[in-house]
């Protein structure tokens, strides 16, 4: 049975529709109405507020610390300032993606590892004779994701003007005022694509931080939101998902399943010209090979939607959030590929899905075709490779 | 002296959709705008320091999707936000919402009756059946009965052929929707005036009729044809206020190639040898170009602009019959803070949509009686939205702004339209008085009032007689009778004129329509003449 997190008292009052999902053991809400839409808009207009608390965390600490993440991660943390933070991804000895997630260096012998899937027993199998200390934190940090473009102007009110000065992918850490002052951490990122930052406080703390969070979200139409309408933001950004888009090399029992950086579109992460690091020599050999397959951005082209739906005298339907059904995508009768993620983003007024094709086909344009089910019956709509993200704006950077 | 290829005359949505189409065929597009702002009536100003209002127009509903698609304007700013709900509240501290939940709103609906929730389900697969007809109808241009060209006929002929290829009883319906009133037509589904009172305002809105006036039905359809996402019977906000759709298109228009001027009033159409040829500014300066479009309404353009001396009589007589009885005014309210309803305290998701002041059939009929002998109604029906609650770049944080859609407004008042000015105010006191009986603390929160009488909207909009459709949209006035019979198909008698306003099929509301397949007539047309 699922666990509480430390916001549940508060999550669990505002959850109207009752809808949870079992996330890393914990109680996630999927929604906190019936309405998707409320969520989904609040994030990309105003703000937001998600327990992101059942994120595995690992404390790793001592000299060589540095030194264990770079023999573990596809890149190098030595030169890694402190209150940095890197998205990267680790792979096992034959340079497969075992998982994803942030690091974050809160001081210059303590980083934080987040991850999708426990990691505690990799992590350790790999930090023999190095001076390191490894603490799983999963359950003893709470973590809030505040995004949206007004998540800037909800954090000022709670810790003033210090806010201004965090940079993206930095970290902070602070002291949320009264009760004697609670240590917190900010780090300017998250799963959606926009402005937005995660806060990380000690358990204890988790229900004064969101009921501050929220006093001050109150002027700014924050609301809280569930997984669903994250699954539609983070199609819209681009990001695939551990266990939807791609399996871990740890949870594959078929070689074809797993996949290397180079396929799920990290080549930017990996660094191969350093000290030998797991999975480096596969990696080279991939890297000169080329990947066989490629992780893409997909447009479904909607008049060819609406005209299979017409055929029925049906309006076009979707689903309301994102659909993880895989479907196959041909191109001259051929199947080349598979779409793992769809939804129809309404802010960009268009049907997306990301998806994996053949290499030779991955670049920007190329038409291929995409099943769809209508009445039970299989069709085919044209759609699109489109360079990822989707949707990128200013303000998440800025 | 360059000669473009188009000069439109008003930078309103429909002119701007035009504008767009036609320089994205690669044609020479300039735009005139008179005021210093785009937009026409969808239009947003920061009419109060920090309080950005939607003036005229306040909801999004009926744009086509694949004018979004075409001219990619999701890409060029264009942000919608849903309506969560409708909420009505009552002068007895009782209230109903509707929600976007279909379950929700079945238990609110069965306090007042049970079996009344149960038929909801029932009305709406009826109407969007309804809707889903109409559908190909505002997405093309109007037929023309009249025409022997084998083309059109075929074309019409297949519309008569969608029209009957209905099980009989779609057909009823769809007959009873052309010449019932609104009151009736929901009677024969519902009994619950709390239910009927808000869902019969839609057939009378922009109108200068009352609920139980025969031919209101068809209206009610208008409002089941909006689409947001394939998803019908769904209404929106756009992001900035109304003028952001228009922004959007003009941002648009402009990376096709357009030109678009503003503070470039039109003084007169050029018409030479019977051929609109250009245009005269209010500066005295002349623009030329193989086709003149306009976007204003079919009086203002053609008893205006052009002039009845360059027109046939049986067209000018025809137009200057168009009817427009502008029937409905606007009040903005910047608020201090959230409004408080006695019948639902505190902040929640009922003020997310649109809130009706339309406690009974009786109450919407009374308003109208008052309209009828020639005063604004004492205690109007008011259709409210607060699009600051999803919107925060409208409002400072904390503050929020209020739009009142007010009918009725006649603008043919018994002491006469020009002594509106006088009455001004005594109307927003009205609106607001109104209000105070459902929100007793409204007049302790209002920063801002600004009131826009039917006066107001035709002097300062260019809408004549104040309709905020370019003329009343009715069944006589619809399709291949919109503006006049035989000229439904954006030409006019005016070679080298076309009319690309809401006064043209499909109509009016934010639908871009007109202006879209005036644009593609044109292109179709080859030289633009």
């Amino acid at each position: 049975m699922p666990a509480p997190t430390p916001f549940h008292p508060r999550t669990f009052a505002l959850n109207s529709s009752l809808l949870y999902k079992e996330w890393a053991g914990c109680y996630a809400p999927k929604r906190y109405d019936v309405y998707l839409d409320r969520e989904y808009y609040a994030v990309r207009h105003q703000a937001t507020v998600m327990d992101a608390t059942p994120l595995y965390k690992y404390e790793v600490r001592g000299k060589d610390a540095s030194a264990l993440l770079s023999r573990i991660m596809v890149k190098g943390f030595a030169k890694f300032a402190v209150g940095r933070v890197s998205y990267v991804c680790w792979c096992d000895e034959h340079g497969k993606v075992l998982d994803d997630g942030t690091v974050t260096r809160l001081a210059s012998e303590h980083f934080r590892v987040t991850s999708a899937d426990p990691a505690l027993g990799w992590f350790s199998r790999h930090a023999r004779g190095l001076d390191v200390a490894l603490d799983d934190s999963s359950r003893t940090i709470a973590a809030l994701a505040l995004q949206g473009p007004r998540s800037r102007d909800v954090l000022r009110g709670l810790v003033g003007n210090e806010i201004d000065g965090l940079k993206f992918f930095r970290a902070l850490s602070t002291r949320l005022p009264g009760r004697g002052g609670i240590d917190l951490t900010i780090t300017r990122t998250g799963y959606t694509g926009d402005l937005g930052y995660e806060l990380w406080v000690a358990n204890e703390h988790a229900l004064a931080l969101w009921d501050a969070v929220l006093e001050a979200g109150r002027t700014h139409g924050l609301l809280p939101m569930g997984l669903d309408a994250l699954d539609v933001v983070r199609v819209e950004a681009g990001f695939l998902l551990g266990g939807v888009d791609y399996t871990s090399a740890r949870r594959a029992p078929i070689e074809r399943q797993k996949s290397s950086p180079y396929e799920l579109g990290f080549d930017w992460m990996v660094d191969l010209e350093r000290e030998p690091f797991v999975g480096r020599d596969s990696l080279r050999r991939d890297r000169r090979a080329g990947p066989r397959r490629r992780f893409v951005g997909l447009e479904i082209a909607w008049d060819d939607f609406e005209r299979i739906y017409e055929r029925y005298e049906l309006p076009p339907h979707l689903e309301t959030g994102t659909s993880r059904d895989g479907v196959p995508l041909y191109r001259s009768g051929r199947q080349v590929g598979y779409a793992t993620s769809r939804t129809w983003s309404p802010l960009l007024k268009r049907y997306l899905g990301l998806a994996t094709i053949e290499s030779d086909l991955a670049a920007d344009g190329t038409e291929l075709e995409i099943e769809v089910t209508c009445e039970y019956e299989r069709h085919r709509a044209r759609a699109h490779v489109r360079p990822l993200p989707f949707f990128d704006p200013e303000r998440k950077k800025a | 002296m360059k000669t473009y290829d188009a000069i439109v005359v008003g930078g309103g949505h429909n002119g701007l959709v035009c504008a767009a189409y036609l320089a994205k065929a690669g044609r020479s597009v300039l735009v005139l705008e008179r005021r210093h702002v785009l937009g026409g009536a969808a239009v947003s100003e920061e009419v109060h320091p920090g309080f950005t209002f939607s003036v005229c127009s306040y909801v999004v509903s009926l744009l086509r999707p694949w004018i979004i698609r075409d001219l990619e304007l999701a890409r060029f700013g264009l942000e919608m936000i849903p309506l969560e709900a409708s909420f009505l509240p009552l002068p007895d501290g009782d209230s109903l919402c509707r929600w976007s939940d279909p379950e929700l709103t079945r238990k609110e609906v069965s306090r007042f009756s049970p079996k009344d929730a149960e038929t909801l389900g029932e009305f709406a697969l009826a109407m969007s059946k309804m809707g889903r007809f109409a559908k190909p109808v505002i997405d093309s241009p109007a037929p023309d009965p009249g025409s022997l060209n084998p083309a059109k006929v075929v074309e019409l002929l297949r519309l008569g052929r969608h029209f009957s290829a209905a099980p009989d009883d779609e057909l009823e319906l769809r007959l009873k929707l052309f010449s019932m009133s609104s009151v009736d037509f929901l009677d024969e589904w519902f009994e619950s005036d709390v239910l009927k009172a808000p869902m019969s305002v839609s057939g009378i809105i922009g109108t200068f009729l009352g609920v139980r006036s025969p031919g209101t039905a068809y209206v009610l359809l208008h409002h089941y044809m909006g689409e947001i996402d394939g998803a019908f019977r769904s209404w929106g906000f756009s992001k900035g206020g109304t003028g952001g759709v228009s922004l959007a298109i003009a941002n648009a228009a402009r990376h096709f190639g357009a030109e678009i001027r503003t503070e470039a009033p039109v003084e007169r159409i050029l018409v030479q040898n019977g051929a609109a040829t250009g245009v005269v500014l209010a500066n005295g300066d002349e623009l030329r170009a193989r086709a003149v479009v306009s976007g204003c309404d079919p009086r203002r353009t053609f008893l205006g602009l052009v002039g009845r001396q360059h027109l046939p009589d049986e067209f000018a007589a025809d137009i200057a019959r168009y009817k427009y009885r502008g029937s409905s005014g606007k009040v903005n309210l910047a608020l201090d803070r959230l409004p408080e309803f006695t019948s639902r305290p505190g902040d929640g998701p009922h003020l997310r949509g649109d809130i009706a002041i339309a406690p009974s059939i009786d109450y919407l009929e009374h308003a109208y009686d008052e309209a009828k002998y020639g005063s604004f109604s004492s205690r109007p029906y008011l259709n409210v939205v607060i699009p600051s609650t999803v919107d925060p770049t409208v409002a400072p944080p904390g503050k929020h702004v209020m739009s009142c859609f007010v009918q009725y407004a006649p603008y043919h008042i018994a002491e006469g339209p020009e002594h509106w000015p006088e009455k001004r105010e005594a109307f927003g006191d009205a609106v607001v008085d109104t209000l105070a009986e459902y929100i007793p603390g409204i007049r302790d929160i209002i920063l801002h009032r600004q009131v826009l009488s039917p006066w107001d909207l035709e002097q300062e909009f260019g809408l004549s007689e104040g309709n905020i459709f370019h003329g009343e949209l009715t069944l006589e006035q619809l399709s291949f009778l919109r503006p006049a019979a035989g000229w439904a198909r954006y030409r006019t008698p005016l070679a080298g004129l076309w009319l690309a306003g809401s006064g043209a099929h499909p109509g009016g509301g934010i639908m871009g329509a007109p202006g879209a397949l005036c644009a593609r007539t044109m292109l179709a047309s080859g030289n633009l003449r």
